[in-house]
C-alpha cells in the first residue's frame, strides 16, 4: 500500500513537468503577450517591461528560471496583469474561497446522492424511484451554468432568499447557491450509480442468503448490502472531483466568489503567463490529490483491489 | 421410411423455394436494431424534434426580418419596454442587450452548437476509437503508452488547456471544433480497446490472417463492423457532451468571437441581463438547449436498448 501511494506520487512529477512544459510553450507560442496593447509601448519602454519580468532571455532560459523558483522557494512568479501582485498571493486569496464552496459541494452531493440512491433502489420502481430517474434526466438537461442563471432567477430575484453573487468573507448564505449549482448534477450522478449497484446487490446471492436466515431488513441493508454498493460510486467520486474542478471556474466566473477560476479567465484573456500557469499547476495537484485520495480509501475498503496492489 | 421421405422434402427444389423468401429476408443485426429502435417511441419523437432543431437552424433564417449583426436603433433605450417577443416588429424572439434580433440569433447559434456537437463529437469517438483499436490489437508497448496518456489526460480538467488555447489562438469555429477534438481525443477509446481485445481472439480474426490479410485491413474490415455498435452508442452520449462543452466555454466568455454566437454564448448573455427583467433573453436560448439535449439523452437512450446485446 505504501509502495502503491510511492509509486503514485513518482507519477506525479513527470506528470506536471510534462503539463508545464506544454502549456508554457503553448502560450508562449501564440501570437501577442501580456504588454501589447492597442496602443503599442515605445521600443525601449517595452525593452524595459521585457528585462523586468526576464522576458528577453531564450524560452527554455525563462522555463528553467520559472521551475527553478518553483522547486527552490516555492515562488510562482509575479503576475503580469496585476502589477502589485504575485501569483502567491493570487493563489493565497481566491483559492479558499474555491476551497470552501468546493467542499460543501462535495458535501451535498454525497450526503444528498447516496441516500437517495439507496432509496430509490429500496423503492425499486416506487416513487422515489422515478423522482431519481426524472432528476438524473433532469441533470442531463441543466448543467451547472444552465441551473446556475435558474437558481438566481428564483432565489434571488422572484423570492430575495439568497444574494445573487458575491463572497462577503463566505457567509453560508453566499456558499449555497455555489454548492448547489456546483454540485447537482454530480449528485444525480452519484445516486444513478448508487442506485444501480444496490440494485444489483439486493439482488445476489448473499443478500438472499442473509434475509433466509431471517435476518431483519435493516441490518441486511446496512451491514451487508451497503459497503460493497458503494464501492462503484467511490470509484466514480474521483471523476467527479476532476469535473467540479472544472464547473468551479463556471461558479467563481458567474457568482463573482473571487475564487481562482475568475483569476484564471481573467489570466487568460490579458495573457497572463504567470497566473495561468501558477493555476493551471495548482488545478493540477489539486486533481492528483483527489483521485489519490479516492484510489487509496477504495484500497482501503476493498481488500480485493489491496491484494492487488501489494 | 419416413426419415428419407423427410430428407427429401428437405432438398426438393420446392420446399427451397417455398422457403428461400422468408431466408432472404432474415434480419441483419442493423436491421433488428433499427425496429426496436423505430419501437420506442420516445426516441422516434426525439428523433422528430432534433430534426425540426436541424430543419429550424438550417431555414430559419428564411422567416427572419432582420439579421443576426443588425442592430435595431428603434430599439436602443426601450429594450426592456419594447424589446420583447412581438409579432409587430418581426422581432419573434424579441432584441438583445444590444438590440439585435434575437430570433436570428439564436438561429445562428443553435447553427453553431449543432455544427459543433455535430462535427467534432463523432471525430472525436473516431479518434478515440481508432486510438483503442490499435491499441487493443496491438497490445505491448503501444498499448502501455496509449493507456498511459490516458491516465494522464483524464487527470487534467480540460478547462485549463480549452480556455489557454480558445484565448490565445483565436475563437473560430473551426478553431473550436479543432479543440474539442484535442481534448476529446479519449472518447471510447477504454471500450473499444476492451472489445477488440475480447474479439481479437476469435476464430474469424484468424481465419482472416490465415488467409494473409493485413492487420489493417484485420482491423477496418473484420474488427471494425463488430465493434461499430460500441461506437455509435458512444458517439451518442458523447455529442451532447460536446455541445455542452461548447457552451461552457461559451459562458466563460471565451467561445464563438462576436458577432457569431452559439447557444451558450446566447445564454450567458441572457443570464447577464435578466437582473433587468428581460427574460426572453434567458428563456429562448434556453429552451433550443433543453429540447436539443432531451432529444439528444432518448435517442442515445433508444440507441443503447436497440444495439446493446446485454439487453437482448
Amino acid at each position: 500500500m505504501l509502495n502503491y501511494t510511492l509509486r503514485r506520487l513518482l507519477m506525479v512529477l513527470p506528470t506536471l513537468l510534462i503539463l508545464v512544459i506544454f502549456a508554457f510553450y503553448l502560450m508562449r507560442l501564440a501570437p501577442g503577450g501580456p504588454f501589447t496593447s492597442e496602443r503599442p509601448l515605445p521600443p525601449a519602454v517595452m525593452a524595459n517591461v521585457l528585462e523586468r519580468y526576464g522576458m528577453d532571455e531564450p524560452l527554455h532560459v525563462q522555463l528553467w528560471t520559472y521551475v527553478r523558483n518553483i522547486v527552490c522557494c516555492f515562488d510562482f512568479g509575479p503576475s503580469f496583469s496585476q502589477k502589485d501582485r504575485t501569483v502567491n498571493d493570487v493563489i493565497a486569496q481566491g483559492f479558499p474561497v474555491t476551497l470552501t464552496y468546493g467542499f460543501w459541494s462535495a458535501v451535498f452531493v454525497l450526503v444528498l446522492g447516496i441516500p437517495l440512491g439507496i432509496i430509490a433502489a429500496l423503492r425499486h420502481n416506487g416513487f422515489w424511484d422515478y423522482t431519481m430517474t426524472g432528476l438524473a434526466i433532469f441533470s442531463q438537461i441543466f448543467p451547472n451554468f444552465v441551473l446556475a442563471p435558474l437558481l438566481v432567477l428564483l432565489f434571488t430575484l422572484s423570492w430575495g432568499l439568497l444574494p445573487g453573487g458575491g463572497w462577503n468573507g463566505g457567509q453560508w448564505q453566499y456558499v449555497v447557491m455555489p454548492a448547489i449549482a456546483l454540485g447537482t448534477s454530480y449528485m444525480a450522478s452519484v445516486a444513478r450509480l448508487t442506485r444501480g449497484s444496490m440494485l444489483e446487490v439486493l439482488n445476489s446471492p448473499y443478500i438472499r442468503t442473509a434475509r433466509a436466515k431471517g435476518l431483519p431488513e435493516r441490518t441486511i441493508i446496512l451491514r451487508h448490502a451497503l459497503k460493497p454498493a458503494l464501492l462503484p460510486t467511490l470509484t466514480y467520486m474521483g471523476p467527479v472531483f476532476v469535473y467540479m474542478i472544472t464547473g468551479s471556474v463556471f461558479v467563481d466566473v458567474f457568482f463573482s466568489t473571487g475564487g481562482i477560476g475568475q483569476d484564471f479567465i481573467n489570466g487568460a484573456y490579458s495573457r497572463d503567463y504567470s497566473v495561468l500557469l501558477g493555476l493551471a499547476i495548482l488545478y493540477a495537484v489539486l486533481t492528483f490529490a483527489l483521485t489519490l485520495m479516492v484510489d487509496l480509501l477504495y484500497a482501503w475498503i476493498d481488500p480485493k483491489v489491496r491484494a492487488g496492489l501489494a | 421410411m419416413i426419415l428419407s421421405a423427410a430428407r427429401r422434402r428437405l432438398q426438393s427444389r420446392a420446399f427451397a423455394e417455398e422457403r428461400a423468401p422468408e431466408m432472404i429476408a432474415s434480419r441483419s443485426f442493423w436491421a433488428d436494431a433499427g425496429r426496436r429502435f423505430l419501437n420506442n417511441r420516445m426516441a422516434v419523437f426525439s428523433v422528430g424534434m432534433l430534426s425540426l432543431l436541424i430543419l429550424f437552424s438550417i431555414f430559419g433564417n428564411l422567416f427572419a426580418r432582420w439579421s443576426y449583426e443588425e442592430i435595431d436603433w428603434n430599439m436602443l433605450g426601450r429594450i426592456k419596454e419594447d424589446g420583447g417577443p412581438s409579432l409587430e416588429n418581426g422581432h419573434w424572439f424579441g432584441v438583445d442587450e444590444l438590440g439585435r434580433d434575437l430570433y436570428a440569433r439564436v438561429v445562428q447559434g443553435t447553427r453553431t452548437s449543432l455544427l459543433v456537437g455535430f462535427i467534432a463529437g463523432p471525430v472525436s469517438v473516431l479518434l478515440g476509437a481508432t486510438l483503442g483499436a490499435l491499441a487493443g490489437y496491438y497490445g505491448g508497448r503501444l498499448d502501455r503508452t496509449v493507456l498511459a496518456a490516458y491516465t494522464i489526460w483524464l487527470a487534467i480538467p480540460y478547462i485549463i488547456f480549452f480556455v489557454v488555447w480558445q484565448a490565445f489562438f483565436g475563437r473560430s469555429m473551426s478553431q473550436m471544433i479543432l479543440v474539442i477534438i484535442l481534448v476529446n481525443w479519449t472518447a471510447g477509446l477504454l471500450i473499444v480497446r476492451g472489445q477488440v481485445m475480447m474479439l481479437k481472439n476469435r476464430e474469424f480474426v484468424d481465419a482472416a490472417r490465415m488467409l494473409g490479410m493485413s492487420d489493417f485491413k484485420i482491423i477496418f474490415r473484420h474488427l471494425a463492423p463488430n465493434v461499430l455498435w460500441v461506437v455509435v452508442i458512444y458517439t451518442s452520449i458523447v455529442i451532447p457532451e460536446v455541445i455542452m462543452m461548447e457552451s461552457l466555454v461559451s459562458f466563460l466568455g471565451v467561445g464563438i468571437q462576436e458577432p457569431n454566437t452559439s447557444i451558450g454564448a446566447l445564454l450567458s448573455q441572457g443570464a447577464s441581463t435578466m437582473t433587468f427583467g428581460t427574460l426572453w433573453q434567458l428563456g429562448f436560448p434556453a429552451a433550443i438547449f433543453v429540447i436539443a439535449q432531451v432529444s439528444l439523452f432518448y435517442i442515445g437512450d433508444g440507441l443503447r436498448d436497440a444495439l446493446d446485446p446485454k439487453d437482448r
